[in-house]
Parts: structure tokens; C-alpha cells; sequence
């Protein structure tokens, strides 16, 4: 649950706005490349210079990866109800309200089914937005039905995870989804249905802890934070700098976590070469 | 063994000494009523602060450096313990100690997290901290149950998986994951126990089950209160608050149906009778162990999807 420290530090399109004159503009965080929307969306919101890639949402991944018009939601207006009546400087049920109504998302993941290069998935997209993507009962329970619904129609499983780990606002709840999610996974994999995971910057928490790592076959995007303890309390508890290039996608492909990192652009290519080999 | 007295604990403590002093002089005076009177003062005192102990207390005495750990239920509880080591492939964790051993007429597989009492134990079992190859042991003696039949029982105390470089290196999180989903489809019983402190994932790595039991003064949720405090309030000063919020308790778990079985403790918590709360656990492991063998394998993880699938609550 790193989001609200670091959100600070997230630049995301968004927050760049501001500083650019007529909003057409994105300047690339690693390298201050100013690029054109336009330009950028075509590249899939991946830097024209250093390639590094934008963080971007559920909305980006199903228009590129899914074949045109054949997205059907599930699920979509499934949103919590505050089970713990959780208050911290703010109120949970607030929080949630107002962040609905800001990003047009009812919670930080979005499920269904559609057609990639004519393949039938059923596809899940983390929205790291959303309260920094964080896993709480309806990412859960959403998650649960897609895996089912991928289980009783026979239809290979695609996850792309962007999140801080599990909601602290829904306490053991957001917990037992780990299990709920890992559980479901596992009867899949019994049914020797394919699951694909694809992590994106960042994965952390305990969604690294369940279902993230949980694939057969494991993609990440170039550069992204893959981990299960975030970087400020690994840091904090042995008291020493990290070192250069800890927990990123390079790092977890050398440590045997990771099968491929593939660039944005070929993520589509990537994901169906897999799954005619697979099936 | 020393005595750790908490905050909230002060005033029992202090009336039991004054209580100590006055039997010491009344060999020399009569003054059996004044001291019937501070006994039954004492008694009042402690019902009084024990029966309605706040969140943050629980955390405190599910902390307390005298509560029995892992171990001391198994030497209580079982005979027979052989311990086992090692998960194969890089080393054996200290954190986790788990093995075979009888609980009466039961043969099961007994695994949990291990603290230790002292610095120097502390240091040895890394504060109950696993590594990745500490899950991967669990899995493996779990795995080995599975081959020969025998119920697992798994036993919760940890403030957390290992949050280091040599456990990202080696994959905390894989390893967590992994636990889940092959602890979901195990074809023995498994009954989970919250015995101290249940934090986060390092607490769910060895907790899937079909019976999830919780003694009285334990804790166990997706993070512990102070470092909530720290995130959402960003200071460490409100983990009160957040113990409150994040509603972490036994008898908060019951109600959000996340676990089926409250163990009560002596009063004042399980480190002041450790035979009275090992033989009030032992009769209740034996309870589930005798209901859960009747269950066919398929059946027993068919029923264990649905108990997970059913948690969470959320508007459609
Ligand atoms: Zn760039």
C-alpha cells in the first residue's frame, strides 16, 4: 500500500497538464521529451525517445489488446459498500464517492470478455487511479467471476495488474481476497485453462501475492516496480540504499519471476503468439 | 519467567503488590478482613479492565513477550513432534518450524510461525519474519501431509513476511501466492489457528483453510495499526485509531465471517495459564479434527472454494 506516499511522485498524464500550455502536450517523466497526445496515444503511451512507459489505464489496455467493439463488461457497476464503516482523515464511503464520480471507474478493476486477434479471453484490467489500484472486495469478487466465468466457458485468462496491494480500508476483508482470487486461480489451472499475468508498473503488496504471480506464463512492461514489500519499507527496515534497479521487471526476468518483458506495442502480439502455442 | 506488564495493566499490578506486602506482615497482626477486602478489590479490578479491553489492548496482549508461541502449543498439545526442515531448494527457515506429531489420537502435520523470547532468540527466528524459503518449507510439509493423509494444522504469529532484499530477491511474494493457491485445492483437512499476531500476507501464507480459529486476544488483518497510522494518517501517533478502524479483533472476525471459532484465554491473556489455554485448544483442535475427517477430499476443497469465494462485501 504504497500509493499515498508516492503519489506524490506519480506523474502521471494528468498532472502534467498543468504545466503545458494547451493540454496537448505530455512531457516524458524520465526524460522530459515533450511529446503530442496524438502522438503519444499512438504509441501506445510509451516515451518516442526512451520508451519509458506511461502508466495508463483499463480503458488503454482493452482498446489496444481487444479487437475493436468486441469488449462486453462484466460486472461494471459492482462498487463497495464500506463493510468496516472505515474512517481515517477522511471518510472511506467519501472517498469512494468522490472517487468515482472524478474517474468515471467504480472500482480500481474492470472485467469481461472480448476477442484478441479473434481469440475469445476473458480479460481483467487493474486501474492503478483508483486508489492506487488497491485489491479490495469488489476487485476481488470481479476478479472471482472473470476467473469463473473463464473456467465454465473454457476461455483463456488474461490479468493486467497495476496496484499498491491490498485496500487497508477493508481491513481482513481486502485480505481474504488473496485467498478468494488465488483459490479460484487454482481450480483454473486444474482445468489446465490459461492464465496470463501481466504486470504493470507498479505491482506490489498482495496483489504481487496472489493472483500477479500466479500465471503460467508472466509478462511485465519495461521498468516496472514488481515486488511484494514496497521500495521506502524494504529501505526503512535494513537501513541501506537499495540497489539500481531493484524490484523493476529486468530484475524479476533474472531472478526467474518473470517470463518476458515485452514492450507495450508487441503486447498484443506477444500475448496471442502465447496462447496459439498454448491451446 | 519475567513479568511484562502493559500500560493498561499498571493498576491490577500495583494493588497485587500492596496485596503481597500485607500478607507478608500478617503474620505478625490481624488483619485477614483488610486483606479479603484487597483480594476481592483485585478481583473486581482485573474483571473490570480484561472484560472490556479496546482494540489497541488486544493488539498488546496478542504482542505480550510471555504469550506461548508455536512451539510451546506443540510441546503442550502433541507428542510425538518430530520436527522437519528445510524446503528443498535453499535453506531452512527459522520462522517457521513445523513438523509431524500426535494430538492424542491424531496424527497431523503442525506447522507455524516461530518468535523467539530474547534478543538473541528474536534475532535467531527472525522475529517470527519468514522468508521466502519459509513458505516454501510450510508448502512442502503440507504437500507431504497431503501424500500420506494427515490433517494439517497451521499456527498464525507473525507481524509480517520478511520485508528484505534477499526475500524480494528470492520471491516473498511467489512464495506467498503459491501457499494460497496450493493450500486452497489440498486434498487433507486444514485448520488454521490465530495464535498471537496475524499480519497481512505473511499471516495468510500458511492460512487457508477449512476452519479458521482465533484465540480471544489476537489480531489479524491486512496490516498492522501502526503502520496504517503511517500511511493514512502519516504519522505513527494514531494507531489506536487505526487498530479501531481496521475492526482487527476476534470477535470483530466472527462478525465479518472471516473466521468460524473464538478460543477464549484465561483472564488477562493466554501467557498467564499456559496448560489452561493449551488443553482449551487441544479440546477444540480435537472437535474439528473429528468433524473434518469425515469429509470426502473432494467435497472438503470444493467447500473451501465457497468459504473464501463468500468473503467480501460490495454493492452490485
Ligand atoms: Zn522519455
Amino acid at each position: 500500500m504504497a500509493w499515498f506516499r508516492r503519489s506524490k511522485e506519480n506523474i502521471s498524464p494528468d498532472s502534467q497538464k498543468k504545466d503545458l500550455p494547451d493540454g496537448l502536450w505530455e512531457k516524458c517523466p524520465n526524460c522530459s521529451e515533450i511529446i503530442h497526445k496524438k502522438q503519444l496515444e499512438a504509441n501506445l503511451w510509451t516515451c518516442i525517445k526512451c520508451n519509458n512507459h506511461f502508466r495508463i489505464g483499463s480503458e488503454e489496455y482493452f482498446n489496444f489488446l481487444l479487437d475493436k467493439n468486441t469488449f462486453k463488461e462484466m460486472d461494471k457497476k459492482m462498487r463497495s459498500n464500506d463493510p468496516l464503516e472505515f474512517e481515517d482523515t477522511k471518510k472511506y464511503s467519501v472517498r469512494i464517492q468522490e472517487t468515482i464520480k472524478k474517474l468515471n471507474l467504480y472500482d480500481a478493476v474492470r472485467t469481461g470478455t472480448g476477442k484478441l486477434n479473434g481469440i475469445e479471453v476473458a480479460i481483467g484490467c487493474m486501474d492503478f487511479s483508483f486508489i492506487g489500484g488497491s485489491m479490495g472486495s469488489v476487485v476481488g469478487e470481479k476478479l472471482s467471476r472473470l476467473i469463473d466465468k473463464a473456467y465454465k466457458n473454457n476461455l483463456p485468462l488474461i490479468i493486467i495488474s497495476a496496484s499498491g496491494g491490498a485496500r487497508m480500508m477493508e481491513g481482513a476483508f481486502s485480505l481474504m481476497q488473496m485467498a478468494k482470487t488465488s483459490s479460484r486461480l487454482a481450480r483454473l489451472s486444474e482445468a489446465k485453462i490459461p492464465y496470463i499475468s501481466i504486470l504493470t508498473d507498479p505491482t506490489t503488496g498482495g496483489t504481487t501475492a496472489s493472483y500477479a504471480m500466479l500465471g503460467d506464463i508472466h509478462i511485465a512492461e519495461p521498468q516496472a516496480l514488481i515486488g511484494f514489500a514496497g521500495p521506502r519499507v524494504i529501505k526503512q527496515t535494513i537501513g541501506k540504499d537499495l540497489p539500481k534497479g531493484f524490484q523493476k521487471s529486468e530484475f524479476l526476468l533474472e531472478q526467474g519471476f518473470i517470463d518476458i518483458i515485452s514492450h507495450r506495442k508487441d503486447l498484443k502480439s506477444n500475448i496471442y503468439n502465447i496462447l496459439t502455442l498454448m491451446t | 519467567m519475567a513479568k511484562t506488564v502493559l500500560d493498561f495493566e499498571k493498576p491490577i499490578y500495583e494493588l497485587e503488590a500492596k496485596l503481597e506486602e500485607m500478607k507478608n506482615l500478617s503474620d505478625n497482626l490481624d488483619i485477614e478482613n483488610e486483606i479479603k477486602k484487597i483480594e476481592d478489590k483485585v478481583k473486581q479490578l482485573k474483571e473490570s479492565i480484561y472484560k472490556d479491553l479496546t482494540r489497541w489492548q488486544r493488539v498488546q496482549l496478542a504482542r505480550h513477550p510471555d504469550r506461548p508461541y508455536t512451539l510451546d502449543y506443540i510441546y503442550s498439545m502433541t507428542s510425538n513432534f518430530v520436527e522437519l526442515h528445510g524446503d528443498r531448494g535453499y535453506k531452512d527457515d527459522k520462522a517457521i518450524v513445523g513438523g509431524f506429531a500426535s494430538i492424542d489420537d491424531y496424527k497431523v502435520m503442525i506447522i507455524g510461525h516461530q518468535k523467539g523470547r530474547d534478543t538473541k532468540s528474536n534475532l535467531y527466528r527472525n522475529f517470527g519474519m519468514p522468508n521466502p524459503e519459509g513458505y516454501r518449507k510450510a508448502l512442502r510439509l503440507m504437500k507431504l501431509a497431503e501424500k500420506f493423509g494427515k490433517p494439517v494444522i497451521t499456527m498464525i504469529d507473525t507481524p509480517g513476511a520478511y520485508p528484505g532484499i534477499e526475500a524480494e530477491e528470492r520471491g516473498q511474494a511467489e512464495a506467498i501466492a503459491r501457499n494460497l493457491f496450493e493450500m486452497s485445492r489440498l486434498k487433507v483437512p486444514i485448520i488454521v489457528v490465530i495464535i498471537g499476531e496475524g499480519a497481512s500476507g505473511g499471516a495468510l501464507g500458511i492460512g487457508v483453510g477449512d476452519r479458521i480459529l482465533m484465540l480471544e486476544n489476537c489480531w489479524y488483518s491486512v496490516i498492522s495499526p501502526e503502520s496504517c497510522s503511517s500511511i493514512l494518517w502519516r504519522s505513527w501517533d494514531y494507531k489506536e485509531q487505526a487498530a479501531e478502524a481496521l475492526k482487527l479483533t476476534a470477535t470483530d472476525l466472527i462478525e465479518q465471517k472471516i473466521i468460524d471459532r473464538i478460543i477464549p484465554e484465561p483472564m488477562g491473556g493466554a501467557h498467564k495459564d499456559y496448560e489452561q489455554i493449551s488443553a482449551t485448544l487441544k479440546a477444540a483442535l480435537k472437535e474439528e479434527l473429528a468433524n473434518l475427517i469425515k469429509i470426502k477430499p473432494e467435497k472438503l476443497v470444493e467447500q473451501r472454494l465457497e468459504k473464501f469465494g463468500k468473503m467480501g462485501e460490495f454493492i452490485e
